[in-house]
């Protein structure tokens, strides 16, 4: 093994290796030339255009403007109290604060707008091309590539998308924890009138709510485990998660994957059904269904089987000879047809997967299927 | 391989390196999207009876019913149950229901936004706040769960843009789970469909009135799910084969004969095609790896 | 004496939960317990940032194999932290515009969005369709019917794998599908009885036995026999 952990290869096949990967990059960058100079027509019409290029993103422009507007209002004690209310600025009316919204359009709709300002330069609301959102689809088009590099081997571009990942991930969860947890359950209880003002305007409270240290301090505990003097304090916020799994998970673990299951379990094993006929009202004085009835029969039988040799497999308290043995026998014959079924179902949600990253690729990116017309 | 000259055809095909097969199944997924791509062809979908209960719960609910649709997947799972949860929106927007969106997967939170945004869009009859609701994301995974079984709004003091639950029209009447009319989850693992089971539906099945359950989960999931289908749960959309089923039942519904789908609505339809090659590719494999098994098995005992 | 008073909150914090799905009126304890825990579940998240910053600067300062990957960890999960945490690009609430941070964290267009949309969301959903490549070669390679239990799986793979897609029900579109005796063995059919029923049997067989030694784990964590979560003693 090298220094790395990766097998020792011989060289010739690395570097026969290394070439091929030239090769196929130089090939690719070269549709990729191709495909920006053929280009794609977009919009419809009059209003259709070759854009040379692809991976492109189009915007229109939304300038939104707001002004205030101070309101006396009676509060819950009755007292009066000034508020500041915020609307939309009317047309014509100086926005005391504005900025500007940016929502994602078609290329045929981009095309259309540069029909339109041609014609009417004044009245047509700005569509352009967003080049933070495009190189947003370049970046996630040469990542996808990254970590699709890995199939030929692990390489440092891989490397640094999963770099990239890790870190955005860890932050992306600390940041929406911290929005949607943390303000409004944790300061929004402790700190209610600092966060409605900075933080949460729309917040309503009743006051401080001191149950709030609880799940703070416990907090301050966990937080604790990063350093290796302390971090045995982070044994109580464990305890109060484990505890709290434990007392959850008994009860409606019993009631829904125990109770319920053995419940359904009592199901009749001779199943009578009639025929459905056209017209006819009562089915039970219908001719009896003889496929159907046999067919659930056996399904109701073959479950009850399968439910109890299953367990009998994985009672291990006894030996598996003798009766118990053969329904172990049995048990295991009933798992590996489940797991053929779970590999089948495993098989089509990866296959899913792969063909959603290729349809971002070939549509998004690459530009070469339109299947929702964006383009 | 060279320097085994006299090495018959099924031993090199043995040894063939990993990454043949790599471009195989590349080629058997990427083909068939742009062929459907350019020609916009999908293969006929009947609905499986589980499908067909999932589709049947949504629609036999009076118009104007409360509906908790849970994202409970991330964009790594999207490619299979995106379409599906534009289905179920979709669906409840045909069947004018209220819908409440929430998620327990911070990185749904997104999701959620983009497709009732996508779907709903400037429908002038859906509005916010009195149609349908970002709820959001909570921490806590089964604690949300039994949270909202028991206090809804402690559970979800907000929406997603922090306008508290009381401004908001649709909220007024819903103190706990069992105050809607279905729970829809898609889900893509843990927590997901199996845990609303358990802390979702199951309390409401001891209170007198079952809460019932719709569920689009993965392909790795499903199967765990099937044992709670019919009584725990009214239907589950299976993998993206579920996902496609009940979009045939719902462009069935939505679009008069004759009349074009929008493509937003056929992406696990348009799916399937990559799928068929896929899965023969792998019957293939599994099939050739074998004869080489057999084969050098039955040479063996020769020698 | 620590992990005694830790092993005893978790008891009283349990036996709450427990309580609590049996006695309506002590409902309100159940609740005000889930909402710390909801509230301690979000600070794990932020322990979990916290703690890759420190794993990967220790390595960035110790100049460990791969210490330039770790810089550019550390470098994104700042900039992700700096850009949600102020809302970088995202338009305040309409309804409170003079609040900076008030709008939405994930406003289309913000940085925060941004960074979810091309890079956490492509890279995340790439490596898990790495999988199927994996899966393909797999199965080439270690999928052999060498006896009767391995015959069962395979045979049940393949039909799953054929029943599912289209190519299944063109397989056995000559099977007459308005024939009760016989519909059963059309490929689509025969996948939805392994599901129905064999599938059904095994996961839920697995389930009751599941739940009965989460109950008893559960049991062994409530009256204080089970302390592995506490760690070593040492």
């Amino acid at each position: 093994m090298s220094q790395l952990g990766t097998p020792m290869v011989d060289p010739a096949v690395e570097r026969r290796a290394n070439r091929m990967m030239m090769v196929i990059l130089a090939v690719v960058c070269a549709l990729l030339a191709l495909r920006a100079v053929v280009g794609s027509s977009v919009g419809s019409g009059d209003a259709a255009v070759t854009e040379h290029g692809f991976g492109l993103v189009y915007v229109q422009e939304a300038k939104k403007g707001f002004v205030a507007e101070d309101a006396k209002e009676k509060a819950a004690d009755g007292t009066e109290v000034e508020v500041r209310r915020w609307k939309p600025a009317a047309p014509g009316q100086t926005p005391e604060i504005s900025w500007t919204e940016w929502n994602e359009v078609t290329a045929g709709e981009w095309a259309a707008a540069q029909r339109a300002r041609a014609d009417a330069p004044a009245s047509a609301p700005l569509v352009t091309v967003s080049w933070p959102r495009t190189a947003g689809v370049w970046f996630a088009a040469l990542m996808t590539l990254a970590v699709l590099s890995f199939l030929w081997r692990d390489n440092p571009v891989y490397k640094l998308a999963e770099s990239v990942v890790v870190g955005v991930s860890a932050g992306y969860w600390m940041i929406v924890a911290t929005w949607d947890t943390l303000v409004p359950k944790l300061a929004g209880a402790l700190v209610p009138a600092w966060t409605k003002a900075h933080l949460m305007p729309s917040l309503e409270s009743a006051g401080v709510d001191w149950w709030g240290l609880v799940p703070l301090g416990l907090g301050m505990l966990l937080l604790c485990r990063l350093s290796a003097r302390v971090s045995w304090l982070g044994i109580f916020p464990l305890a109060f998660v484990v505890g709290t799994f434990a007392g959850l998970r008994f009860v409606q673990n019993i009631e829904s994957d125990l109770l319920a299951q053995v419940a359904t379990m009592f199901e009749p094993l001779v199943v009578v059904k009639h025929q459905v006929l056209a017209g006819a009202d009562a089915t039970a004085t219908a001719p009896i269904d003889w496929a159907g009835s046999i067919g659930a029969s056996l399904s109701a039988l073959l479950i009850l089987v399968g439910v109890l040799s299953v367990l009998a497999y994985f009672f291990f308290s006894l030996e598996h000879k003798g009766a118990v043995g053969g329904a172990a026998r049995v048990g295991i014959w009933y798992l590996m047809i489940t797991f053929g079924a779970s590999f089948g179902f495993t098989v089509m949600g990866r296959i899913a997967l792969l063909a959603a990253r290729l349809e971002f690729l070939f549509d998004d990116w690459l530009w070469l299927i339109d299947p929702s017309g964006k383009h | 391989m060279s320097d085994r000259p006299n090495e018959s055809f099924l031993a090199r095909l043995d040894r063939i390196d990993r990454r043949w097969i790599f471009l195989m199944m590349a080629i058997a997924v990427a083909g068939p999207i742009i062929w459907v791509g350019v020609t916009g062809r999908t293969f006929p979908e009947t609905a499986t009876p589980a499908v067909q209960g999932a589709f049947d719960a949504i629609e036999r609910l009076p118009e104007g019913s409360k509906v908790l649709v849970s994202f409970d997947f991330d964009p790594a799972s999207a490619g299979e149950l995106q379409p599906m949860a534009t289905g179920f929106i979709h669906h409840c927007q045909l069947r004018k229901h209220r819908i409440y969106a929430m998620t327990l997967w911070a990185p749904g939170s997104p999701l959620i936004g983009a497709t009732l945004a996508d779907v709903i869009g400037n429908d002038p009859s859906y509005r916010y706040g009195e149609n349908f609701v970002d709820l959001g994301f909570q921490a806590g995974n089964e604690g949300v769960m039994k949270q909202v079984g028991v206090d809804f709004p402690k559970a979800f003091p907000n929406d997603s843009k922090g306008t508290p639950l009381a401004r908001i029209p649709m909220m007024q009447g819903i103190t706990r789970l069992s105050d809607f009319d279905i729970l829809i989850s898609v889900s893509a693992g843990y927590p997901g469909g199996k845990e609303w089971v358990q802390y979702g539906v199951s309390p409401t099945l001891t209170q007198g009135h079952r809460l019932p359950f719709v569920a689009g989960s993965t392909g790795v999931q499903t199967p765990q799910m099937i044992p709670y289908y019919p009584v725990q749960m009214s239907g589950i959309l299976g993998a993206i084969k579920g996902a496609a089923e009940y979009e045939s039942l719902v462009n069935a519904k939505a679009t008069a004969p004759g009349e074009t789908v929008p493509a937003k609505y056929q992406e696990a339809q348009r799916r399937m095609a990559p799928q068929l090659f896929g899965h023969s590719l792998m019957v293939g494999l599994i099939l050739v790896g074998n004869v080489i098994f057999f084969a050098g098995r039955r040479k063996g005992a020769a020698e | 004496m620590g992990r005694n008073a830790a092993a005893v909150l978790a008891s009283i914090v349990g036996l709450v939960m427990v309580l609590t799905a049996f006695a309506r009126p002590l409902e309100f304890l159940g609740t005000a317990v889930v909402d710390w825990f909801n509230v301690l579940a979000a600070i794990a998240f932020v322990l979990g940032g916290a703690n890759l910053l420190k794993m990967n600067l220790l390595k960035i300062s110790a100049r460990d194999a791969g210490w330039g990957y770790s810089a550019v960890t550390v470098c994104v999960f700042l900039v992700t932290i700096g850009v949600g945490l102020l809302k970088i690009g995202a338009h305040p609430d309409p309804l409170h515009p003079d609040v900076a941070l008030s709008g939405d964290k994930e406003a289309v267009g913000g940085a925060f969005w941004w960074l979810y949309e091309y890079a956490m969301s492509p890279i995340t959903s790439t490596l898990f369709a790495l999988l199927a490549f994996y899966v393909a070669s797999a199965a080439f390679r270690a999928f052999r019917a060498k006896n009767t239990a391995a015959i069962l799986l395979l045979g049940t793979a393949f039909i799953v794998l054929l029943g599912r897609v289209y190519v299944g029900v063109l397989l056995t579109s000559w099977i007459p599908a308005d024939n009760a005796w016989v519909s059963w063995l059309r490929l689509e059919n025969l996948s939805g009885i392994i599901m129905g029923v064999f599938n059904n049997a095994g996961t839920r067989a697995m389930m009751i036995g599941i739940a009965i030694g989460i109950a008893a784990t559960s049991l062994k964590i409530l009256v204080g026999l089970d302390r592995s979560y506490l760690g070593s003693s040492d």
